[in-house]
Protein backbone atom coordinates (compact mmCIF):
# COMPACT_ATOMS: atom_id res chain seq x y z
CA UNK A 1 0.00 0.00 0.00
CA UNK A 2 2.84 2.34 0.84
CA UNK A 3 4.37 1.57 -2.51
CA UNK A 4 1.12 2.49 -4.16
CA UNK A 5 1.40 5.95 -2.74
CA UNK A 6 4.92 6.72 -3.82
CA UNK A 7 4.62 5.42 -7.34
CA UNK A 8 4.22 8.65 -9.31
CA UNK A 9 3.20 6.96 -12.55
CA UNK A 10 0.30 4.93 -11.23
CA UNK A 11 -2.01 7.92 -11.67
CA UNK A 12 -1.61 7.69 -15.45
CA UNK A 13 -2.64 4.05 -15.72
CA UNK A 14 -5.75 3.51 -17.80
CA UNK A 15 -8.14 1.11 -16.15
CA UNK A 16 -11.06 -0.55 -17.86
CA UNK A 17 -14.44 0.14 -16.33
CA UNK A 18 -16.69 -1.42 -18.97
CA UNK A 19 -14.77 -3.71 -21.30
CA UNK A 20 -15.88 -3.29 -24.90
CA UNK A 21 -14.25 -5.05 -27.81
CA UNK A 22 -15.22 -4.46 -31.42
CA UNK A 23 -13.57 -6.43 -34.20
CA UNK A 24 -10.71 -7.51 -31.98
CA UNK A 25 -9.89 -3.90 -31.05
CA UNK A 26 -10.22 -2.79 -27.46
CA UNK A 27 -12.70 0.10 -27.18
CA UNK A 28 -13.34 -0.32 -23.45
CA UNK A 29 -14.91 2.46 -21.42
CA UNK A 30 -11.98 3.30 -19.15
CA UNK A 31 -11.23 5.80 -16.42
CA UNK A 32 -9.82 7.99 -19.20
CA UNK A 33 -13.14 7.76 -21.04
CA UNK A 34 -14.97 8.52 -17.81
CA UNK A 35 -13.02 11.72 -17.31
CA UNK A 36 -13.46 12.76 -20.92
CA UNK A 37 -17.20 12.47 -20.41
CA UNK A 38 -16.85 14.24 -17.06
CA UNK A 39 -14.97 17.06 -18.77
CA UNK A 40 -17.76 17.33 -21.31
CA UNK A 41 -20.47 17.35 -18.64
CA UNK A 42 -18.69 19.78 -16.30
CA UNK A 43 -17.74 22.28 -18.98
CA UNK A 44 -21.08 22.24 -20.81
CA UNK A 45 -22.98 22.19 -17.53
CA UNK A 46 -21.07 25.16 -16.20
CA UNK A 47 -21.47 27.21 -19.37
CA UNK A 48 -25.13 26.24 -19.66
CA UNK A 49 -26.33 26.80 -16.12
CA UNK A 50 -24.33 29.96 -15.42
CA UNK A 51 -25.99 31.60 -18.41
CA UNK A 52 -29.49 30.28 -17.71
CA UNK A 53 -30.71 33.54 -16.15
CA UNK A 54 -29.58 35.51 -19.21
CA UNK A 55 -29.19 38.52 -16.95
CA UNK A 56 -28.39 41.88 -18.51
CA UNK A 57 -26.27 42.62 -15.46
CA UNK A 58 -24.35 39.35 -15.07
CA UNK A 59 -23.63 37.58 -11.81
CA UNK A 60 -20.17 36.30 -10.99
CA UNK A 61 -20.48 32.92 -12.65
CA UNK A 62 -22.23 34.32 -15.71
CA UNK A 63 -19.35 36.80 -15.95
CA UNK A 64 -16.91 33.89 -16.01
CA UNK A 65 -18.72 32.31 -18.96
CA UNK A 66 -18.98 35.62 -20.79
CA UNK A 67 -15.34 36.42 -20.10
CA UNK A 68 -14.20 33.08 -21.50
CA UNK A 69 -16.32 33.77 -24.59
CA UNK A 70 -14.88 37.24 -25.13
CA UNK A 71 -11.37 36.08 -24.20
CA UNK A 72 -11.32 33.45 -26.93
CA UNK A 73 -13.17 35.68 -29.40
CA UNK A 74 -10.62 38.48 -29.06
CA UNK A 75 -7.73 35.99 -29.14
CA UNK A 76 -9.00 34.51 -32.39
CA UNK A 77 -9.76 37.92 -33.90
CA UNK A 78 -6.26 39.13 -33.13
CA UNK A 79 -4.64 35.86 -34.23
CA UNK A 80 -6.53 35.08 -37.42
CA UNK A 81 -8.49 38.23 -38.26
CA UNK A 82 -12.24 38.53 -38.73
CA UNK A 83 -12.18 35.80 -41.42
CA UNK A 84 -10.91 33.41 -38.79
CA UNK A 85 -14.05 33.88 -36.67
CA UNK A 86 -15.72 30.95 -38.42
CA UNK A 87 -13.37 28.77 -36.35
CA UNK A 88 -14.59 30.31 -33.11
CA UNK A 89 -16.60 27.24 -32.00
CA UNK A 90 -13.57 25.03 -32.65
CA UNK A 91 -11.07 27.17 -30.73
CA UNK A 92 -13.53 27.74 -27.91
CA UNK A 93 -14.25 24.01 -27.65
CA UNK A 94 -10.54 23.16 -27.63
CA UNK A 95 -9.76 25.76 -24.99
CA UNK A 96 -12.66 24.85 -22.71
CA UNK A 97 -12.12 21.12 -23.12
CA UNK A 98 -8.39 21.28 -22.34
CA UNK A 99 -8.86 23.79 -19.52
CA UNK A 100 -11.59 21.74 -17.90
CA UNK A 101 -9.66 18.49 -18.34
CA UNK A 102 -6.54 20.08 -16.81
CA UNK A 103 -8.46 21.55 -13.89
CA UNK A 104 -10.32 18.28 -13.21
CA UNK A 105 -6.93 16.58 -13.22
CA UNK A 106 -5.83 18.80 -10.35
CA UNK A 107 -8.39 17.19 -8.04
CA UNK A 108 -6.74 14.34 -6.10
CA UNK A 109 -7.52 10.83 -7.38
CA UNK A 110 -8.92 12.27 -10.60
CA UNK A 111 -7.53 11.12 -13.92
CA UNK A 112 -5.89 13.74 -16.11
CA UNK A 113 -7.16 13.26 -19.65
CA UNK A 114 -4.53 15.57 -21.13
CA UNK A 115 -1.65 13.60 -19.62
CA UNK A 116 -2.17 10.97 -22.34
CA UNK A 117 -0.04 11.65 -25.41
CA UNK A 118 -2.60 10.04 -27.68
CA UNK A 119 -5.29 12.49 -26.53
CA UNK A 120 -3.16 15.59 -27.00
CA UNK A 121 -1.83 14.26 -30.27
CA UNK A 122 -5.34 13.63 -31.53
CA UNK A 123 -6.35 17.18 -30.60
CA UNK A 124 -3.24 18.59 -32.30
CA UNK A 125 -3.94 16.52 -35.43
CA UNK A 126 -7.49 17.83 -35.39
CA UNK A 127 -6.11 21.37 -35.45
CA UNK A 128 -3.50 20.71 -38.15
CA UNK A 129 -6.00 18.67 -40.15
CA UNK A 130 -8.45 21.55 -40.06
CA UNK A 131 -5.70 23.93 -41.19
CA UNK A 132 -4.74 21.66 -44.10
CA UNK A 133 -8.28 20.86 -45.23
CA UNK A 134 -9.51 24.42 -44.98
CA UNK A 135 -6.33 25.84 -46.47
CA UNK A 136 -6.44 23.65 -49.57
CA UNK A 137 -10.24 23.93 -49.87
CA UNK A 138 -10.14 27.73 -49.73
CA UNK A 139 -6.92 28.52 -51.58
CA UNK A 140 -6.16 25.40 -53.61
CA UNK A 141 -2.46 25.16 -54.33
CA UNK A 142 -2.16 28.79 -53.26
CA UNK A 143 -2.12 27.38 -49.78
CA UNK A 144 1.44 26.21 -50.49
CA UNK A 145 2.43 29.88 -50.26
CA UNK A 146 2.48 29.23 -46.55
CA UNK A 147 5.88 27.60 -47.11
CA UNK A 148 7.24 30.49 -49.18
CA UNK A 149 7.77 33.60 -47.11
CA UNK A 150 7.73 36.77 -49.18
CA UNK A 151 10.84 38.90 -49.50
CA UNK A 152 13.39 36.06 -49.33
CA UNK A 153 16.30 36.19 -51.82
CA UNK A 154 16.16 33.49 -54.50
CA UNK A 155 19.33 31.74 -53.38
CA UNK A 156 18.06 31.25 -49.85
CA UNK A 157 14.59 30.19 -50.96
CA UNK A 158 15.16 26.38 -51.10
CA UNK A 159 16.67 26.46 -47.62
CA UNK A 160 13.89 28.64 -46.21
CA UNK A 161 11.19 26.50 -47.80
CA UNK A 162 12.78 23.38 -46.35
CA UNK A 163 12.83 24.99 -42.90
CA UNK A 164 9.20 26.09 -43.27
CA UNK A 165 8.12 22.57 -44.27
CA UNK A 166 9.94 21.03 -41.31
CA UNK A 167 8.49 23.61 -38.94
CA UNK A 168 5.02 22.93 -40.32
CA UNK A 169 5.43 19.18 -39.92
CA UNK A 170 6.71 19.57 -36.38
CA UNK A 171 3.69 21.62 -35.34
CA UNK A 172 1.39 18.73 -34.40
CA UNK A 173 4.24 17.14 -32.47
CA UNK A 174 5.21 20.28 -30.57
CA UNK A 175 1.58 21.18 -29.96
CA UNK A 176 0.73 17.79 -28.51
CA UNK A 177 3.97 17.12 -26.64
CA UNK A 178 3.92 20.56 -24.99
CA UNK A 179 0.54 19.96 -23.40
CA UNK A 180 1.14 16.30 -22.63
CA UNK A 181 4.62 16.81 -21.13
CA UNK A 182 3.52 19.75 -19.00
CA UNK A 183 0.63 17.88 -17.48
CA UNK A 184 2.61 14.67 -17.07
CA UNK A 185 5.68 16.27 -15.53
CA UNK A 186 3.63 18.49 -13.25
CA UNK A 187 1.58 15.62 -11.89
CA UNK A 188 4.65 13.42 -11.44
CA UNK A 189 6.49 16.17 -9.57
CA UNK A 190 3.50 16.80 -7.35
CA UNK A 191 3.17 13.11 -6.63
CA UNK A 192 6.88 12.73 -5.87
CA UNK A 193 6.94 15.59 -3.38
CA UNK A 194 3.66 14.53 -1.82
CA UNK A 195 5.15 11.01 -1.63
CA UNK A 196 8.12 12.41 0.30
CA UNK A 197 5.76 13.95 2.81
CA UNK A 198 3.96 10.65 3.35
CA UNK A 199 7.16 8.60 3.52
CA UNK A 200 9.00 10.98 5.86
CA UNK A 201 5.88 11.37 7.99
CA UNK A 202 6.08 7.70 8.97
CA UNK A 203 9.66 8.06 10.25
CA UNK A 204 9.01 9.63 13.64
CA UNK A 205 9.74 13.12 14.92
CA UNK A 206 12.79 13.79 12.75
CA UNK A 207 10.90 12.60 9.72
CA UNK A 208 7.94 14.82 10.45
CA UNK A 209 10.34 17.75 10.84
CA UNK A 210 11.96 16.86 7.56
CA UNK A 211 8.59 16.48 5.88
CA UNK A 212 7.90 20.18 6.26
CA UNK A 213 10.10 21.11 3.31
CA UNK A 214 8.45 18.81 0.75
CA UNK A 215 5.09 19.82 2.22
CA UNK A 216 5.83 23.46 1.42
CA UNK A 217 7.02 22.40 -2.03
CA UNK A 218 3.82 20.44 -2.60
CA UNK A 219 1.65 23.41 -1.69
CA UNK A 220 3.68 25.75 -3.89
CA UNK A 221 3.68 23.26 -6.76
CA UNK A 222 -0.08 22.85 -6.50
CA UNK A 223 -0.45 26.58 -7.08
CA UNK A 224 2.00 26.41 -9.93
CA UNK A 225 0.14 23.48 -11.45
CA UNK A 226 -3.13 25.39 -11.46
CA UNK A 227 -1.31 28.13 -13.33
CA UNK A 228 0.17 25.61 -15.76
CA UNK A 229 -3.25 24.01 -16.25
CA UNK A 230 -4.65 27.35 -17.40
CA UNK A 231 -1.55 28.40 -19.25
CA UNK A 232 -1.31 25.23 -21.32
CA UNK A 233 -4.95 25.51 -22.37
CA UNK A 234 -4.25 29.14 -23.29
CA UNK A 235 -1.07 28.27 -25.22
CA UNK A 236 -2.88 25.52 -27.10
CA UNK A 237 -5.64 27.94 -28.07
CA UNK A 238 -3.23 30.72 -29.06
CA UNK A 239 -1.19 28.39 -31.24
CA UNK A 240 -4.39 27.04 -32.77
CA UNK A 241 -5.31 30.62 -33.69
CA UNK A 242 -1.88 31.17 -35.23
CA UNK A 243 -2.04 27.99 -37.29
CA UNK A 244 -5.58 28.81 -38.40
CA UNK A 245 -4.26 32.19 -39.52
CA UNK A 246 -2.05 30.32 -41.98
CA UNK A 247 -5.11 28.57 -43.36
CA UNK A 248 -7.05 31.83 -43.68
CA UNK A 249 -4.18 33.99 -44.98
CA UNK A 250 -1.54 31.67 -46.50
CA UNK A 251 0.58 34.49 -47.93
CA UNK A 252 0.50 36.63 -44.84
CA UNK A 253 3.92 36.05 -43.40
CA UNK B 1 8.24 -1.88 -5.32
CA UNK B 2 4.84 -3.25 -4.42
CA UNK B 3 3.34 -1.27 -7.17
CA UNK B 4 4.08 -3.98 -9.66
CA UNK B 5 1.25 -6.05 -8.34
CA UNK B 6 -1.19 -3.20 -8.38
CA UNK B 7 -0.10 -2.07 -11.76
CA UNK B 8 -0.09 -5.54 -13.17
CA UNK B 9 -3.58 -6.12 -11.78
CA UNK B 10 -4.84 -2.98 -13.37
CA UNK B 11 -3.69 -4.12 -16.75
CA UNK B 12 -4.09 -7.88 -16.45
CA UNK B 13 -7.07 -7.81 -18.77
CA UNK B 14 -4.44 -7.82 -21.44
CA UNK B 15 -3.50 -11.24 -20.15
CA UNK B 16 -0.50 -11.91 -22.35
CA UNK B 17 2.78 -13.47 -21.43
CA UNK B 18 4.73 -10.40 -22.51
CA UNK B 19 2.91 -8.60 -19.80
CA UNK B 20 4.95 -10.11 -17.00
CA UNK B 21 8.10 -8.93 -18.61
CA UNK B 22 6.53 -5.55 -19.18
CA UNK B 23 5.46 -5.32 -15.56
CA UNK B 24 8.97 -6.11 -14.51
CA UNK B 25 10.19 -3.16 -16.44
CA UNK B 26 7.80 -0.72 -14.85
CA UNK B 27 10.27 0.40 -12.23
CA UNK B 28 13.09 1.12 -14.54
CA UNK B 29 10.67 3.00 -16.73
CA UNK B 30 9.23 5.03 -13.93
CA UNK B 31 12.74 5.76 -12.76
CA UNK B 32 13.49 7.23 -16.13
CA UNK B 33 10.22 9.06 -16.10
CA UNK B 34 11.41 11.10 -13.13
CA UNK B 35 14.18 12.55 -15.16
CA UNK B 36 12.98 12.84 -18.69
CA UNK B 37 9.39 11.73 -18.84
CA UNK B 38 10.49 9.23 -21.45
CA UNK B 39 9.51 5.66 -21.70
CA UNK B 40 8.48 2.94 -24.03
CA UNK B 41 5.75 0.38 -24.28
CA UNK B 42 4.55 0.08 -20.74
CA UNK B 43 4.86 3.59 -19.45
CA UNK B 44 1.09 4.19 -19.14
CA UNK B 45 0.77 7.23 -21.44
CA UNK B 46 2.64 5.28 -24.11
CA UNK B 47 0.70 2.08 -23.65
CA UNK B 48 -0.56 1.54 -27.18
CA UNK B 49 -3.19 -0.96 -26.11
CA UNK B 50 -5.22 1.93 -24.69
CA UNK B 51 -4.92 4.16 -27.74
CA UNK B 52 -7.89 2.83 -29.69
CA UNK B 53 -10.24 3.17 -26.75
CA UNK B 54 -8.95 6.63 -25.87
CA UNK B 55 -9.30 7.82 -29.45
CA UNK B 56 -12.83 6.49 -29.71
CA UNK B 57 -13.98 8.04 -26.46
CA UNK B 58 -12.18 11.29 -27.18
CA UNK B 59 -13.91 11.45 -30.54
CA UNK B 60 -17.27 10.79 -28.89
CA UNK B 61 -16.85 13.19 -25.99
CA UNK B 62 -15.05 15.96 -27.83
CA UNK B 63 -17.36 15.63 -30.82
CA UNK B 64 -20.40 15.92 -28.60
CA UNK B 65 -18.71 18.78 -26.74
CA UNK B 66 -18.05 20.59 -30.02
CA UNK B 67 -21.63 20.16 -31.16
CA UNK B 68 -23.06 21.36 -27.84
CA UNK B 69 -20.69 24.32 -27.73
CA UNK B 70 -21.36 25.46 -31.29
CA UNK B 71 -25.11 24.78 -31.30
CA UNK B 72 -26.14 25.66 -27.74
CA UNK B 73 -23.54 27.44 -25.65
CA UNK B 74 -22.04 29.96 -28.05
CA UNK B 75 -25.35 31.19 -29.54
CA UNK B 76 -26.62 31.49 -25.98
CA UNK B 77 -23.70 33.58 -24.68
CA UNK B 78 -23.51 35.54 -27.93
CA UNK B 79 -27.22 36.29 -27.60
CA UNK B 80 -26.76 37.51 -24.04
CA UNK B 81 -23.88 39.78 -25.05
CA UNK B 82 -25.83 41.10 -28.03
CA UNK B 83 -28.91 41.75 -25.93
CA UNK B 84 -26.74 43.61 -23.45
CA UNK B 85 -25.08 45.82 -26.06
CA UNK B 86 -28.57 46.43 -27.51
CA UNK B 87 -29.88 47.44 -24.10
CA UNK B 88 -26.93 49.72 -23.54
CA UNK B 89 -27.37 51.35 -26.95
CA UNK B 90 -31.08 51.83 -26.28
CA UNK B 91 -30.39 53.35 -22.88
CA UNK B 92 -27.85 55.70 -24.41
CA UNK B 93 -30.41 56.73 -27.04
CA UNK B 94 -32.96 57.37 -24.30
CA UNK B 95 -30.44 59.45 -22.41
CA UNK B 96 -29.58 61.45 -25.53
CA UNK B 97 -33.27 62.06 -26.21
CA UNK B 98 -33.88 63.14 -22.64
CA UNK B 99 -30.94 65.51 -22.87
CA UNK B 100 -32.29 67.00 -26.09
CA UNK B 101 -35.66 67.50 -24.38
CA UNK B 102 -34.02 69.15 -21.43
CA UNK B 103 -32.01 71.39 -23.74
CA UNK B 104 -35.18 72.38 -25.59
CA UNK B 105 -36.89 73.16 -22.29
CA UNK B 106 -33.95 75.30 -21.22
CA UNK B 107 -34.02 77.16 -24.55
CA UNK B 108 -37.78 77.78 -24.25
CA UNK B 109 -37.34 79.01 -20.70
CA UNK B 110 -34.59 81.37 -21.75
CA UNK B 111 -36.72 82.66 -24.59
CA UNK B 112 -39.61 83.30 -22.19
CA UNK B 113 -37.24 85.02 -19.83
CA UNK B 114 -35.94 87.28 -22.60
CA UNK B 115 -39.50 88.12 -23.70
CA UNK B 116 -40.51 88.93 -20.14
CA UNK B 117 -37.46 91.16 -19.74
CA UNK B 118 -38.26 92.98 -22.96
CA UNK B 119 -41.87 93.43 -21.85
CA UNK B 120 -40.71 94.72 -18.49
CA UNK B 121 -38.38 97.18 -20.16
CA UNK B 122 -41.20 98.37 -22.43
CA UNK B 123 -43.54 98.90 -19.46
CA UNK B 124 -40.85 100.81 -17.58
CA UNK B 125 -40.12 102.93 -20.65
CA UNK B 126 -43.80 103.73 -21.10
CA UNK B 127 -44.15 104.67 -17.46
CA UNK B 128 -41.09 106.87 -17.70
CA UNK B 129 -42.42 108.58 -20.84
CA UNK B 130 -45.84 109.13 -19.24
CA UNK B 131 -44.26 110.62 -16.13
CA UNK B 132 -42.07 112.85 -18.27
CA UNK B 133 -45.05 114.04 -20.32
CA UNK B 134 -47.09 114.70 -17.20
CA UNK B 135 -44.24 116.65 -15.66
CA UNK B 136 -43.82 118.67 -18.85
CA UNK B 137 -47.55 119.43 -18.99
CA UNK B 138 -47.58 120.53 -15.38
CA UNK B 139 -44.58 122.70 -15.94
CA UNK B 140 -46.22 124.26 -18.99
CA UNK B 141 -49.40 124.95 -17.00
CA UNK B 142 -47.45 126.53 -14.16
CA UNK B 143 -45.48 128.62 -16.63
CA UNK B 144 -48.65 129.78 -18.37
CA UNK B 145 -50.19 130.73 -15.04
CA UNK B 146 -47.08 132.62 -14.08
CA UNK B 147 -47.09 134.39 -17.45
CA UNK B 148 -50.74 135.37 -16.88
CA UNK B 149 -49.87 136.72 -13.47
CA UNK B 150 -46.92 138.62 -14.94
CA UNK B 151 -49.13 140.07 -17.65
CA UNK B 152 -51.77 141.08 -15.12
CA UNK B 153 -49.11 142.68 -12.96
CA UNK B 154 -47.68 144.54 -15.96
CA UNK B 155 -51.18 145.75 -16.85
CA UNK B 156 -51.69 147.00 -13.33
CA UNK B 157 -48.28 148.65 -13.34
CA UNK B 158 -49.16 150.31 -16.63
CA UNK B 159 -52.53 151.48 -15.19
CA UNK B 160 -50.85 152.85 -12.11
CA UNK B 161 -48.21 154.50 -14.24
CA UNK B 162 -50.83 156.04 -16.55
CA UNK B 163 -52.86 157.14 -13.58
CA UNK B 164 -49.75 158.66 -12.00
CA UNK B 165 -48.85 160.35 -15.23
CA UNK B 166 -52.41 161.70 -15.48
CA UNK B 167 -52.16 162.99 -11.92
CA UNK B 168 -48.85 164.56 -12.93
CA UNK B 169 -50.78 166.47 -15.72
CA UNK B 170 -53.37 167.72 -13.25
CA UNK B 171 -50.72 168.80 -10.79
CA UNK B 172 -48.81 170.57 -13.60
CA UNK B 173 -51.99 172.34 -14.64
CA UNK B 174 -52.68 173.45 -11.10
CA UNK B 175 -49.06 174.55 -10.65
CA UNK B 176 -49.04 176.28 -14.03
CA UNK B 177 -52.37 177.98 -13.24
CA UNK B 178 -51.00 179.13 -9.90
CA UNK B 179 -47.79 180.35 -11.54
CA UNK B 180 -49.70 182.13 -14.30
CA UNK B 181 -52.16 183.70 -11.80
CA UNK B 182 -49.21 184.96 -9.81
CA UNK B 183 -47.60 186.43 -12.93
CA UNK B 184 -50.55 187.87 -14.83
CA UNK B 185 -53.36 187.89 -12.35
CA UNK B 186 -55.69 185.64 -14.07
CA UNK B 187 -55.57 182.43 -16.10
CA UNK B 188 -57.80 180.59 -18.50
CA UNK B 189 -58.18 177.09 -17.36
CA UNK B 190 -58.53 175.70 -20.88
CA UNK B 191 -55.45 177.45 -22.22
CA UNK B 192 -53.31 176.29 -19.39
CA UNK B 193 -54.50 172.65 -19.85
CA UNK B 194 -53.65 172.85 -23.56
CA UNK B 195 -50.29 174.31 -22.82
CA UNK B 196 -49.47 171.66 -20.23
CA UNK B 197 -50.52 168.97 -22.61
CA UNK B 198 -48.33 170.40 -25.34
CA UNK B 199 -45.26 170.54 -23.11
CA UNK B 200 -45.86 167.09 -21.72
CA UNK B 201 -45.75 165.67 -25.19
Amino acid sequence: MAGDKVDPVHQFVVNKIVPIEIGGIDFSFTNASLFMVATLVVAVGFLYFTTSSRAVVPGRLQSVSEMSYEFIASMLREGAGSHGMKFFPMVFSLFMFILTANMLGMIPYFFTVTSQIIVTFALALFVIGTVLVYGFYKHGFGFLNVFVPSGVPGILLPLVVAIEVISFLSRPISLSVRLFANMLAGHITLKVFAGFVATLGTMGAVGIGGAILPMIMTVALTGLEFLVAFLQAYVFAVLTCMYLNDAVHPGGH
Amino acid sequence: MFVTAAYAQSTTTEGTETHDAAAGEVHTETGVAHEGGHGSGVFPPFDQSTFASQLLWLAISFGLFYVLISKVILPRIGGILEARSGTIARDLDDAARSKAEADAAIAAYEQDLAAAKAKGNAIAGEAREAAKAKAAAERAAVEAELNDKITAAEVRIADIKAKALADVGAIAEETAAAVVEQLIGKASKAEIAAAVKATAK
